[in-house]
């Protein structure tokens, strides 16, 4: 494989950049896998990869209904932090947020991860009050975070709306500086291009439409594609993971909703930062092309519509213009909506089944693509082990009869 | 976004209700002798099917009467309200093609068409 640098950036510039060779291949499916993870996102082929760096697991396939990273992986608003409450979340996070800070150099594919810090807004003295508390939490689990003042604040992102007469007004701010956005499809492409290259088939446009099951083992996977033997299935589906584990007899606590996001037209650099309010709730950052990338809650239905109703839309679009009226003639371009599985605690399931070799990694809900480098480490590691490393055994789907829920709606920042 | 039949007040945009999840659930009356995986169950476990739902709805902007809804998930086509405590209709027929196919109409990646009717999904 070709390595990319500035000297085949400057070998293929003389062809007119018209040599390239292809990043992954496109093979027909083979028989029989070691292992299958099922859903071709940012999260399943990171899997697939660690699979085969980490585990020496590198005959496995990857197969995607679709095109890889056509999903939620395509659809979400790149954001990227860790500055979770709780002790499990928050090491699960930052564990994928270190992958995050290595991972352009890690894959020799740039994945355009910028740092540029998260804030999260506190609008009365309760929210400050609970954004404190997170703050401390964070840095007792050695995660960067500082609460700023509303003098502070306007300072980091002066665009903000400083009126302290609104009704909602800035009152602080969490930040996480090390915090930030990346590129979601480079993130699929990057990961996709460095586990074909240790071995692993991504085969595109085939659909799993049931597992074989004998003596409550998996035995392999149907797909549109034909029998594919595999003693282990990994699925990281998200929006579809109920539709699949109903085929194996399982039932999950998820709910599929839409979760919408927009885009508006490109300007100059106005933002140079992510902002994020829970309670007027939307949050927002812009591109490098200058798109400002606006996302709010999910609606409110189970569906997989991946569209959303223009009420949602109209409510961000309030919030957004609320924080910030320098927004308010803009023109928004593109509008879409992914399909989110959402758990009840609003924390991931990285679990075992009553199925022995089969996996589910889903729940990720509103906020997976910030995980992406991290669940897919731990997730490697249950599919390759059968064990839970010490990061994912907290999200074992036992924590649903045991009590020790993980609840994490309010650093979720996204109502569900 | 959709137009929900409200059984008492008519057709009405789906902002003014306010959604209740999966219907038909019912809370056990042996609640003592329940293991925690069948209260888990109960709390938790949830059908989220892509296809046909029987889902409950309240008039939160209306009347503020909750009914249930029978939805295609995959289009978001309503078809069949009915009231509480009624059993859910029979609508065989429902499910996409295939598991995760998208159907006809009405689905993110294949737009409605124009007149919104003609589709095989009807």
């Amino acid at each position: 494989m070709t390595k990319y640098s500035i000297l085949s950036l400057a070998r293929n510039a003389f062809s007119y950049h018209e040599n390239w060779p292809e990043a992954w291949r496109s093979p027909e499916p083979k028989p029989a896998y070691e292992a299958v993870i099922v859903g071709g996102g940012g999260h399943g082929l990171a899997t697939a990869y660690y699979l085969a760096k980490e585990h020496g697991i590198t005959n496995v396939a990857v197969l995607e209904k679709g095109w890889i990273g056509g999903g939620n992986t395509g659809r979400n608003t790149t954001i990227v932090r860790s500055n979770y409450l709780f002790d499990a979340s928050a090491h699960l996070y930052e564990h994928a947020l270190k992958l995050w800070e290595g991972l352009s150099q890690e894959l020799n594919y740039n994945v355009m991860f910028s740092q540029r810090g998260v804030m999260n807004l506190a609008h009365d003295q309760h929210e400050a009050r609970e954004l404190k508390r997170r703050v401390h939490a964070n840095r007792l689990n050695g995660i960067d975070a500082e609460w700023l003042t509303r003098e502070q604040v306007l300072e980091f992102c002066p665009i903000l709306n400083g009126d302290p007469t609104i009704r909602y007004p800035v009152v602080g701010a969490t930040l996480q500086r090390r915090g930030g956005t990346a590129r979601h499809d480079a993130v699929a492409w990057g990961y996709a291009r460095a586990a074909d290259e240790r071995g692993v088939d991504i085969i595109q446009n085939c659909e799993v439409t049931g597992f074989r099951i004998t003596n409550g083992a998996v035995e392999g996977v149907e797909t549109t594609r034909g029998f594919i033997r595999t003693g282990k299935v990994g699925v990281v589906a998200a929006g579809h993971s109920s539709v699949l584990a109903a085929m194996a007899g399982i039932r999950l606590p998820l709910e599929s909703h839409p979760l919408q996001a927009l885009v508006s037209e490109p300007v100059k650099p106005v933002i140079d930062t992510v902002v994020m309010s829970n309670a007027v709730h939307a949050y927002v950052s812009q591109s490098d092309k200058g798109e400002l990338v606006i996302g709010a809650g999910i609606d409110p239905y189970v569906s997989y519509t991946q569209r959303g109703g223009f009420s949602v839309i109209e409510e961000t679009i309030s919030a957004i213009v609320e924080m910030f009226p320098i927004f308010s003639r803009m023109r928004m371009m593109r509008q879409w909506g992914g399909i989110v599985d959402t758990a009840p605690d609003a924390s991931a399931i990285i679990s075992k089944t009553p199925v022995k070799g089969l996996y589910f990694n889903c729940g990720w809900g509103t906020g997976g693509f910030k995980a992406t480098p991290g669940s897919g480490h731990v997730f490697a590691h249950l599919v390759a082990r059968d064990e839970p490393n010490a990061l994912a055994a907290p999200f074992s789907l036992e924590r649903f009869s045991s009590g020790a829920l993980v609840a994490e709606h309010g650093a979720a920042a996204v109502a569900h | 976004m959709f137009v929900i039949s409200c059984p008492w007040c008519g057709p009405r945009e789906q902002r003014e209700f306010s959604y209740g999840g999966e219907a038909h659930i019912v809370r056990p009356r042996n609640a003592d002798e329940l293991t925690d995986e069948a209260w888990a169950d109960y709390l938790f476990m949830r059908k989220n099917p892509k296809g046909l739902h029987y889902e409950r709805w309240v008039h939160s902007h209306g009347c503020r009467r909750w009914f249930n809804v029978a939805r295609n998930t995959a289009t978001d086509e309503i078809l069949a309200v009915y009231r509480m405590g009624e059993a859910p209709p029979d609508l065989p027929g429902q499910q996409p093609p295939t598991p995760c196919g998208e159907p006809a109409i009405g689905s993110g990646n294949k737009a409605i068409d124009a007149d919104g009717l003609t589709g095989t999904g009807r």
